[in-house]
């Protein structure tokens, strides 16, 4: 017996170690729910020994890029400043459209009483490693529970959706990313409004699952979030389908591309806060599109006195925005929002993001006699700043989805 | 001092100090984390854990050294990805008892012997892992055997150079 243990002792050993990391497999795929978490232990001694020399490497060379960028290749810089001058032109312009959209969505979405998600603060992390394997679609992030990073929390790039914070340990977090076989994400097409399951295949790219074969989905439509995951807010970039085919069971098979580069993260944002809120009336304020419009185009001339005097207490009138009072809109502080009083309703009127366009109109209105209000026909609501995304606004960004 | 069947002669035995034990193995953790970041396809071709255990195995041609070997980088491998703790342990555990018994019955010190050495363990150690995650784990992976070649030349390619690179840390027993 002795020799026969002596001459299979290798053998032996062998079986007993390959039986024990079968058996504590076998217990991981047994336990429901997050295995993560009961591992978490275990699993922080590794990434605890490897995290503090990839944050060491990304530091060493983010400093070299940084010496570099800053003093060294400065060719070109009076150029590119000229052009990002145009393009904030530009930008503004734009500004004053979006705001009109979001002005007239939140109009619609009080009118449904629905309930919108904003994204009131992110933080801003620097991807520092991998799992290593193709197998394994996650990378580490430079912040942990430290920096107020929790799991699930969502984590995006300023061009779309990359995955979700899977486990924290004190100064690093892990983050499954969407073309994870594992990760799954509430999407829907954003013509169409079709909603599916956007998961990642074996092979690291990513499908939108659960969309019906006789539906018709065009290559190049854009997909958004959903929002149904509880995860992501809705409307937040996932990406653009590449290619439409039937598949198994009723099903389509689509292929996504997804709009954040998953091969090439560096700098990444998690959305450490939302906020659910219901659209209110006395939050829109009685605000007319147009009047917004003739605040913010120094174009538009403001009404004449007289005009005003005439028509009060003659009729009921809408209140406008320019018949009531003009938030001084100084260059100083050119987006900075105001909060004047309605003296006619008593409602608070919140006008934000004066824009920097139209510092123009700063003369006081004659106030409206006092006579029953009447509901204008349009409203336009508050509106946080349409254009700030967040990824404009890395660390506290308050960006409306 | 054991003797191989291939040149009848007898090979050495090797041992390494502390630090290349335990630096050599986190170092090829900490690349394999930290590569693909700038490099993506690097994590899909290479394996540097998995050249460290042959290695390692090869050298102390102890077949109990070099299963606890794989075990051990291939569970640290485990625990910096998500899935479940195990997978790149068995797989590992098996290569490594396999190279350090193929290093004690065969002379491994020339570059051919270890190109194919490299290349048939590669191999192995991805049907293993295949085959635990498949039946065990239940994932589905597609393997295909055009990748697999292609990855075990590209490792066997790597490894060569590096397990040159590694025997000037060698320490004869």
């Amino acid at each position: 017996m002795e020799s026969v243990l002596g001459r299979y002792r290798n053998l032996i050993i062998l079986v007993g170690v390959l039986f024990l990391q079968v058996l504590g497999l076998a217990t991981q795929v047994k336990r429901t729910g997050n295995d993560e978490e009961h591992t978490r232990l275990i699993r922080i001694w590794v990434v605890g020994a490897v995290t503090p020399f990839e944050r060491g490497l990304v530091w060493i060379q983010n400093g070299t890029g940084n010496l570099w960028h800053n003093y060294f290749y400065l060719r070109g810089v009076r150029a590119e400043n000229r052009q990002l001058k145009q393009q904030i032109e530009q930008m503004r312009l734009e500004q004053v459209r979006l705001s009109e959209d979001a002005a007239q969505a939140r109009r619609l979405q009080t009118l449904l009483a629905f309930k919108e998600q904003f994204i009131s603060h992110t933080v801003a992390a620097q991807v520092i490693g991998s799992s290593g394997s193709d197998l394994s679609r996650i990378v580490y992030i430079d912040k942990g529970e430290n920096a107020g990073i929790r799991k699930d929390m969502a984590v995006i790039t300023s061009d779309g959706v990359v995955g979700k914070v899977l486990l924290v340990y004190p100064s690093v977090a892990q983050v499954l990313v969407i073309n994870d076989q594992s990760s799954g994400v509430g999407a829907l097409l954003e013509k169409t409004r079709l909603q599916g399951v956007l998961r990642g295949t074996a092979n690291g790219e990513v499908a939108l699952e659960r969309v019906m074969s006789d539906e018709q989905v065009v290559v190049g439509e854009p997909v958004l979030t959903s929002g149904g995951d509880q995860i992501f807010p809705k409307g937040l970039p996932v990406g653009t389908v590449t290619n439409v085919s039937a598949g198994k069971d009723l099903f389509l098979n689509i292929k996504v591309k997804p709009a954040a580069d998953l091969s090439k993260l560096e700098e990444v944002l998690v959305l450490t806060e939302k906020r659910e809120r219901e659209s209110s009336a006395e939050e829109t304020g009685h605000v007319r599109a147009a009047d917004i419009l003739a605040q913010r185009l120094p174009s538009v001339p403001d009404k004449p006195a007289a005009d005003s005097k005439a028509a009060s207490g003659t009729s009921p009138k809408p209140v406008a925005a320019s018949d009531i009072t003009k938030p001084p809109a100084t260059a100083a502080s050119p987006k900075k929002p105001s909060i004047t009083l309605d003296e006619a309703t008593g409602s608070k009127l919140k006008t934000t993001n004066a824009n920097p366009l139209t510092a123009a109109p700063t003369t006081p209105k004659p106030k409206q006699a006092p006579g029953p209000k009447a509901i204008p026909p349009v409203t336009s609501p508050t509106s946080p700043p349409a254009s700030q995304t967040p990824a404009q606004s890395p660390d506290a960004g308050t960006a409306p989805q | 001092m054991p003797i191989t069947y291939t040149s009848g002669e007898q090979v050495e035995v090797y041992r390494f100090s502390f630090p290349i034990t335990i630096g050599v193995p986190l170092l090829a953790l900490f690349l394999q984390a930290f590569v693909p970041l700038r490099f993506p396809r690097f994590a899909v071709y290479f394996d540097l854990p998995l050249l460290v255990t042959i290695f390692f195995s090869m050298a102390r041609r102890n077949p109990v050294s070099g299963l606890l070997t794989g075990c051990v980088i291939g569970l640290a491998q485990d625990m910096l990805g998500h899935n479940h703790i195990g997978l790149y342990g068995i797989a590992k555990t098996v290569v490594g008892y396999g190279a350090s018994s193929l290093g004690v019955k065969l002379d491994v010190e020339n570059a051919g012997a270890r190109f194919l050495v490299t290349f048939g363990f590669y191999l192995a150690h991805q049907a293993v892992y295949f085959t635990v995650a498949r039946y065990m784990v239940n994932m589905t992976q597609s393997f295909s055997w055009a990748y697999g070649i292609l990855a075990a030349l590209a490792n066997s390619f790597v490894g060569v150079g590096l397990y040159f690179l590694l025997d000037k840390f060698k320490q004869r027993t």
